[in-house]
């Protein structure tokens, strides 16, 4: 069991002795929970289903509620929680197995206010935590798409795998109201530069990239909810048997000094000089971030490089290890399998080929304090993903037949201290925990 | 799948490169395309995984990507009064096979043809006379210029990221480029592939001989690379595993690096692999083609019917399946006859080997396919006056390092043992101080040098294998040794302790047991008249216009070049003109 799912039954333990209290407080008004009489303040026209459209991309609904060989948004997707698994329901205009009989105010309180129609709080699965802090008039256009620009699937979901005792939904109801505000009490973002307050916007709400990329508390809420909650927002975490790496700029692990259109660049075409996306990110980019706008991909590196830097000297590239394998001095414990498995695409040089092969040399996703990215990559290999701009993608082979956890912890190591990397050497067993970890999937 | 699948607009027999280039025009113009390929899909990840790939045994001698010989092969003869026999084991020429074709396995060497190749019946005629064309021979010229073919040259160079140095600039020659090339519209997309320690060598040697010698042209990218369609790829990095492999580092161009990524997301093609076809359908009275009839990987056999059928399969398949559905009257080498199969050619090759000593590190393990290589065009085509050398013709001579694997590719000098200590000794005392100067010469047509099918050698299916009927003849034993000649004075320059010479003599056979080349030619040759050609200058069957012929059994004649820069320039024109006017109204496009 990963610490996260020790930590979860913990939690999970201690919310069923509440249990009681929070069945008589279930019972009053929850005023946290919106109003399902609410009505949409507009006319549904083809402006606002396009505008809803995009809004569905910023906020990447089809990440989970879209699988392969299923109809787009008709749900089916397994997310594995410590108590089982929550499947993704069906969100096309679908009367019988989607929302078509939704109103605006029962899509409202299950986007932003995390409620169902039936009551019952969501699973915090669903981003509602960070949805929350969308805009009426974004809400809006959402709903307007899923009533008028999808088309309904008459393709029942499957059902939740999770054995009752532990799919009593009132612990969630608890959560709910410890760590998720109401639309109504949270303030828009605001800054004097108008794309840094757009960028805040999109990054907090609607993108929800703190599900990721934000470390989590004692019972799995998000540290910080946004830039205003302090240094832990977009830190860096793991999840889901990947590490995603720091947003913040500075230090070691996190953005360094990419600029606002690395940044740019990077969610739009899936990698820039600097990196190129992998892992759970692909998808990100695939079904959302590829179609942003060049302005709104913008403002994301805008307000990301806005955050406050965390202490740490960023990196610096050093040309002393290259030097080192030109000459064929190949002493330091892992060069000689980096020369054997890895250069032939990332270099001696550790710089790889700009748009091609990404540097490993500065790399946040190797130097991330949290290696699970990286030992996971070297082990199962991964894809760049495939975006309107990028045609073509490139695969990296995995090397987990080649190298056994000893020869991979030394190799990973060498990864990330040379050419100027400064990160923790990895240790066998995190090779073997990820080895496991991916074994079943 | 149902025996009848839903009829399309198109389909595309065989996926490699000329498929995958009608492929993309043809969705481009929104029709609905079915492409029916004999093997396997194959792509980067995973079946060219580094380090898997590189794994000599499996795929250089056993030869995994190609065709299996024990389901299909062709029959081979020399003469016309001899009984042709199956070629059993891969030797002379390889079959590709697979979605990419042997465009996933080549070795990117990527050559336009020069100016009179295209004309080349007109031009020995007008240069040297009616008697420099031997009687028996059957060259034709090209119906097409090589102005007209120019803009899609270009394009294909700038598709497949060709690395290379532009030698005729809009007809201004370049420094260091080739002076015999065709005037260009643009140069390379990428720079030349950095020279290997053997090309510079040669080059040196070639010069201080009054040569011309520049980089190969390579479809190895020399950096990392955009092509026109967005599609990127890496740059060669010299590893040394190019033909008889998949590249794993994108950067040797082929349909998988450069065409197939934007089309695998299309939502008007499916690429059936393992779908072998039989015949191409044609309708009651043998003038409009039907639909292709194909066996699944299940055995069945399925009728997929189109409005269009692109017949772009390996040139060997490409005159089998014409031969197997009736298409066009067979050719007949008695009466001279007929055009489906006549104009098989071939080309010859040579080598001198220059054994140097060990101080002499050529480090021959960095090369590629064609980056790094150096060549010289001075003794092919027309490009030297060839009064009173009693042949036509000419050949690249070239040098430099594909990767000297160990098994095929250990230059050992002629009185090295073959195997045992003695061996060992000469391998450990020649690998790393050898290298060798090749050179590639043109095959014409003759009368007797023709494809059939074979009277009685039948195919797993059950149907007739095809017949060879190949020799070499006078031109080219004079060509090659000629080439040769050039080839070992360029060696001597540059001085090695030894040499060694390998040359076909005048009267030695066709030999099929040894690798020369899978520059095969003709046999379904493209002509401005019917009764001597197979298809008109859009590739286009003058007996059935519904069906479109690509690749290089339109040659009527073989070049001293490799033949994937001039049979894609074919295609592209072609697909041209499919787009422009034949999808407006579809018939001959060239009145007969």
């Amino acid at each position: 069991m990963t610490p996260i799912a020790k930590k979860a039954w913990l939690v999970g333990g201690a919310a069923a002795v509440l249990g009681g209290a929070v069945l008589t407080a279930t019972a009053l008004s929850d005023r946290a929970a919106g109003d399902r009489r609410e009505t949409l303040s507009q006319p549904v026209t083809p402006a606002l289903v396009a505008r809803g459209a995009y809004v569905a991309r910023l906020a990447d609904c089809a990440a989970c509620h879209s699988v392969p060989d299923r109809p787009d948004y008709s749900g089916g997707l397994a997310m594995a929680l410590p108590i089982g698994r929550v499947m993704t329901s069906n969100i096309t205009p679908d009367k019988t197995y989607g929302i078509g009989g939704w109103s605006f105010g029962d899509f409202d309180r299950a986007v932003r206010y995390g409620v169902n129609r039936r009551d019952q709080s969501l699973y915090p699965a669903m981003p509602y935590v960070a949805y929350a802090r969308m805009s009426r008039a974004d809400t809006e256009a959402l709903y307007a798409y899923f009533s008028a620009g999808v088309a309904p699937a008459a393709t029942p979901a499957p059902r939740n795998e999770i054995l009752f005792p532990l799919s009593m939904r009132f612990p969630l109801t608890l959560w709910r109201w410890l760590f998720a505000k109401a639309p109504e009490a949270i303030a828009p973002p605001s800054a004097a530069d108008p794309a840094v307050a757009r960028g805040a916007y999109i990054v907090e709400g609607p993108g929800h990239c703190g599900d990721c990329h934000t470390p989590r508390g004692f019972a799995l809420q998000v540290k910080a909810r946004s830039a205003a909650e302090g240094p832990a927002f977009l830190a860096g975490a793991s999840i889901d048997g990947w590490s995603a790496p720091s947003l913040r700029a500075g230090g070691q692990g996190g953005l360094g000094d990419w600029t606002s259109q690395d940044i740019a660049d990077f969610l739009r075409h899936g990698g820039n000089a600097r990196g190129a996306a992998f892992g759970a990110m692909a998808p990100a980019i695939e079904h959302g971030t590829a179609r942003l706008t060049p302005g709104d991909a913008e403002a994301i590196g805008r307000f990301l490089k806005s955050l406050p830097k965390p202490p740490g000297r960023a990196f610096a590239y050093d040309a002393a290890e290259a030097r080192r394998l030109k000459a064929g001095e190949l002493s330091s414990p892992g060069a000689q399998a980096y020369l054997d498995n890895c250069a032939a695409c990332h270099r001696s040089d550790g710089r790889g080929y700009s748009g091609v092969f990404p540097p490993l040399a500065g790399n946040p996703a190797v130097v991330d304090e949290r290696a699970e990215s990286i030992v996971r990559i070297a082990l199962f290999g991964g894809q760049t993903p495939l975006t309107p701009s990028s045609p073509a993608q490139f695969s990296m082979p995995g090397f987990a037949d080649r190298l056994d956890d000893r020869e991979m912890a030394q190799l990973l190591t060498y990864v990330r201290t040379s050419w100027g990397n400064q990160a923790r050497p990895v240790s066998r067993g995190e090779v073997a925990r990820g080895r496991r970890a991916s074994a079943g999937r | 799948m149902s025996p009848r699948p839903k009829p399309v607009d198109a389909v595309i027999i065989g996926y490699g490169w000329t498929g995958a280039i009608m492929a993309k025009t043809l969705t481009d113009a929104g029709l609905s395309v079915v492409a029916l390929e004999r093997g396997p899909m194959r792509d980067t990840s995973p079946d060219f995984s580094y380090p898997q790939v590189a794994d000599e045994l499996r795929h250089g001698i056993r030869g995994e990507y190609w065709q299996p010989l024990a389901r299909e092969t062709v029959t081979i003869r020399h003469r016309l009064d001899q009984e042709a026999v199956p070629y059993r084991q891969y030797g002379s020429f390889v079959l590709g096979n697979g979605v990419g074709g042997a465009g996933t396995h080549w070795n990117g060497q990527q050559w336009r043809a020069s100016p009179e190749d295209l004309r080349f019946r007109s031009h020995v005629l007008e240069r040297y006379g009616a008697q420099a064309i031997g009687p028996d021979m059957t060259i034709q010229d090209y119906p097409v210029t090589f102005e007209e073919l120019e803009p899609h040259f270009d394009h294909f160079e700038k598709v497949a990221g060709v690395s290379g140095r532009a030698g005729n600039l809009r007809g201004t020659l370049m420094p260091g480029g080739n002076p015999f090339e065709g005037p260009r519209s643009d140069a390379f997309p990428n720079p030349p592939v950095a020279d290997i320690e053997s090309s510079i060598r040669f080059a040196r040697a070639a010069r201080e001989l009054g040569y011309n010698a520049f980089p190969m042209p390579a479809a190895n990218a020399s950096r990392a690379y955009t092509n026109p369609y967005g599609v990127r790829m890496g740059p060669c990095n010299l590893c040394g595993f190019c033909e008889r492999f998949g590249c794993f580092l994108y950067s040797k161009a082929s349909p998988q690096t450069t065409i197939l990524p934007i089309l695998k997301h299309r939502t008007n093609l499916e690429v059936r692999p393992n779908a072998q076809v039989t015949r191409i359908l044609l309708d009651s009275d043998g003038k409009r083609a039907v639909g292709a009839a194909y066996v699944d990987e299940k055995g069945d056999l399925i009728e997929q019917r189109a409005d269009l059928v692109i017949l772009s399969a390996f040139q060997m398949h490409n005159v089998r399946l014409l031969l197997l559905s009736g298409i066009g009257e067979p050719y007949d080498p008695a009466t001279g006859k007929g055009v489906v199969g006549k104009n098989y050619a071939y080309q010859m090759v040579s080598s001198v080997s220059a054994y140097f000593d060990k101080d002499v590190h050529l480090n021959p393990f960095i090369g590629a396919g064609a980056g790094g290589q150096q060549v010289i065009d001075d003794f092919n085509s027309d490009h030297f006056d060839h009064t009173g050398l009693g042949f036509i013709g000419g050949s690249l001579i070239f040098a430099g390092a594909t990767g000297a694997r160990p098994i095929e590719q250990m230059n050992l000098p002629p009185d090295a043992p073959r195997w045992g200590a003695g061996w060992k000794a000469a391998a450990a005392a020649h690998y790393g101080h050898s290298m060798s100067v090749a050179t590639m010469g043109a095959v014409m047509s003759y009368r007797d040098a023709y494809l059939d099918l074979d009277p009685t050698y039948r195919d797993a299916l059950g149907q007739p294998l095809l017949r060879m009927t190949f020799n070499w003849h006078e031109n080219e034993y004079r060509l090659a040794a000629h080439a040769n000649a050039k080839a070992r004075s360029i060696v001597e320059a540059m001085k090695p302790k030894s040499i060694g010479v390998n040359l076909i003599k005048p009267g030695e056979n066709y030999d099929v047991r040894r690798y020369q080349s899978t520059h095969t030619t003709g046999g379904a040759i493209m002509g401005a008249d019917p009764a001597t050609s197979v298809i008109n200058r859009y590739s286009q069957s003058w007996d059935v216009p519904n069906l479109f012929v690509m690749g290089a059994s339109a040659f009527p004649q073989n070049l001293g070049y490799n033949p994937t820069g001039l049979l894609a320039g074919l295609a592209y024109f072609s697909a041209a003109e499919i787009r422009d006017r034949y999808l407006k109204a579809p018939g001959p496009l060239v009145d007969a």
